[in-house]
């Protein structure tokens, strides 16, 4: 039986050694690298005395990046990716929350990483511990003591405090999605992933983790390559991918703007997205662009470790219809639970638990905010049995598929990012000038709207917050008001400000 | 052009758009701010600009930027 990612690893190098197992269109490594990259930063862990510790990963996305996060495991840590495009307080409050020893980076983050407080941490470039030579004995000793609950990973989520979450999962529960989510997109030894999403989140583990499992080919796509549509698809078509996992405004961007007018995708048929809705006429243009290509709409939180849901499209949708979310990966359940915690009525809505191997640890160094999310199954008395609260409202259709209805609170999905309205809200109240603020999401059109009352341009407020949120965070529109508009017993009135927003 | 600067500036105050003339490449320009760039002008101006006129080349200076879209206003 297989409790350790690393036997997926350990398999296919035995297997395909000279196969490219990850690349950017310029650097690859081979699964032979990749392992033998895995044993050195192992052993240079052992050797420092670093062992069950986070080990912070700060590097550009790349083949060695996914290479780091094998080797931080290899040396029986857990990895935490950051990254650039993360602000420079929020990387500090990560870097904060985990303590870490190490800081893993690359020529390009590593005079980044010193203006950070590492604290008892030191940073070191990733080609100067990849390369040395492997301790064997000291490495099979750390790979036989693993047990398959040990975290691998912690990443970082919005907030609503203002204070991110790290969301820690197991060997356990990411084997157990990668061996459901292949099963059910289909995954083998020819599967070449096209990987949009940033090696930060957990949406990487299905192209990071497949590939090691088959010895299939993941191309990391450049950033910049998914506002220049034809150039995306021209990369896709030379490098033969046939599988992508993107989130829902990536693959609109490509259909929405004509680009298949110009070029389609030649060896594509597994297409899967989530994240988001995606909108039918958008998801029409694909399927008669790639008649014969299955489309699969994903859906979970990163605290069930990746997706847990599925639904793929093989009915006609009308324009207005929304896609299912479907039915639950095998090996897990879905509650839906009043708010009591009770069973929802037959067809009615109840907030979507989840309940199984899925389960994530929790939040990392943050009792108070897993006890509120991860608790006791109500529906079970008898032993303890944690289930995850999603804070998604949902309910079953005529046809018995799960079907998304709204959230209980105000995170938001925007570009494919999971934001908390509170976490923009607590740095907006943070800056002085600034009496309060309020952010509305503008769903159809995409955008986040900030309302706020304060001494401070529009102008002056947006440069203010660059430094303090991720840039995927940052209001698209600014509305300064001269008080806000509040209910009859004072509480902030929501639905006033948007309709303010709504007559400007 | 007046009118296009309005818009690039709202989504970047920090940056002077007069002088920059690598948009794309030194990542000022991300592909979130690329494709809200674009609904705007599509918006403003009236124009359409589709996946063959998103080349790094017609988004790496406002100048450029304004050639397209007079370019799609002459169509």
């Amino acid at each position: 039986m297989q409790n350790n990612v690393l036997n997926y690893l350990k398999e296919i190098v035995k297997k395909c050694p000279h196969k490219t197992a990850y690349s950017d269109g310029r650097e690859s490594l081979t699964f032979g690298e990749v392992y033998a990259q895995t044993r050195s930063v192992g052993s240079y862990l052992a050797g420092k005395g670093i062992y069950k510790k986070p080990v912070v990963v700060f590097m550009r996305k790349s083949p060695s990046e996914v290479a780091a996060f094998f080797g931080v495991i290899t040396g029986g840590c857990f990895y935490v990716p950051i990254d650039e495009e993360m602000p420079g307080g929020r990387i500090q409050l990560i870097l904060d929350n985990v303590q870490s020893p190490l800081v893993i980076c690359d020529r390009d983050t590593i005079e980044k990483a010193k203006d950070f407080k590492l604290g008892e941490g030191q940073a070191v470039l990733y080609d100067e511990i990849s390369q040395g030579e492997a301790d064997e004995t000291v490495l099979e000793n750390i790979y036989k003591k693993a047990i398959d609950t040990d975290p691998i990973y912690i990443v970082f989520t919005s907030g609503s405090t203002g204070i991110p979450k790290g969301v820690a999962a197991c060997h356990r529960s990411v084997i157990d999605y990668v061996e459901q989510l292949s099963e059910i997109l289909g995954f083998g030894e020819d599967t070449v992933f096209g990987s949009q999403t940033p090696l930060y989140f957990d949406a990487c583990l299905k192209e990071v983790y497949s590939t090691l499992k088959f010895g299939a080919t993941t191309y990391l796509i450049p950033k910049n390559l998914f506002s220049m549509p034809v150039a995306l698809v021209e990369y896709l078509n030379t490098h033969r991918v046939n599988t992508v996992c993107w989130v829902v405004s990536a693959l609109t961007m490509v259909s929405a703007f004509g680009a298949f007018e110009t070029v389609k995708p030649e060896y594509l048929h597994t297409i899967a997205f989530g994240s988001e809705v995606f909108p039918i006429k958008q998801l029409k243009l694909w399927q008669e662009a790639l008649p014969h290509a299955v489309f699969t709409n994903l859906y979970g939180p990163t605290e069930g470790t990746g997706m847990c849901c599925y639904y793929r499209v093989e009915r006609e949708f009308a324009d207005d219809e929304v896609i299912p979310i479907g039915h639950p990966f095998p090996n897990r359940e879905i509650l839906l639970l009043t708010e009591d915690g009770k069973p929802a009525p037959q067809g009615g809505q109840g907030e979507i638990c989840i309940r199984g191997t899925s389960l994530t640890l929790g939040y990392y160094n943050d009792p108070v905010r897993t006890g509120e999310a991860f608790v006791q199954n109500p529906l079970n008395s008898a032993y303890p049995e944690l289930i995850y609260r999603t804070g998604d409202m949902g309910r079953y259709n005529e046809a018995g598929e799960l079907v998304f209805v709204s959230r209980k609170d105000y995170q938001i999905k925007h570009m494919g990012h999971r934001i908390e309205l509170g976490e923009i809200e607590v740095n907006v109240d943070m800056l002085p000038e600034i009496r309060m603020s309020a952010c509305i999401y503008d769903t159809e059109k995409s955008k986040i709207v900030l309302c706020y009352v304060g001494d401070i341009s529009e102008k002056e407020l947006t440069v203010a917050l660059r430094s303090r949120l991720p840039r995927y965070m940052l209001p698209n529109r600014m509305l300064k008001l001269d008080q806000m508009p509040l209910t009859a017993n004072g509480k902030l009135d929501r639905i006033t400000l948007k309709q303010i927003y709504e007559k400007r | 052009m007046e009118e296009l600067m309005n818009i690039l500036s709202e989504l970047h105050p920090d940056v002077d758009f007069e002088k920059e003339e690598r948009l794309v490449e030194d990542m000022i320009l991300d592909s979130f701010d690329i494709v809200s760039l674009i609904s705007e002008i599509n918006e403003e101006f009236d124009v359409t600009i589709t996946a063959k006129d998103m080349i790094p080349e017609n988004f790496n200076s406002a100048k450029a930027l304004y050639a397209l879209i007079q370019r799609l206003e002459d169509e």
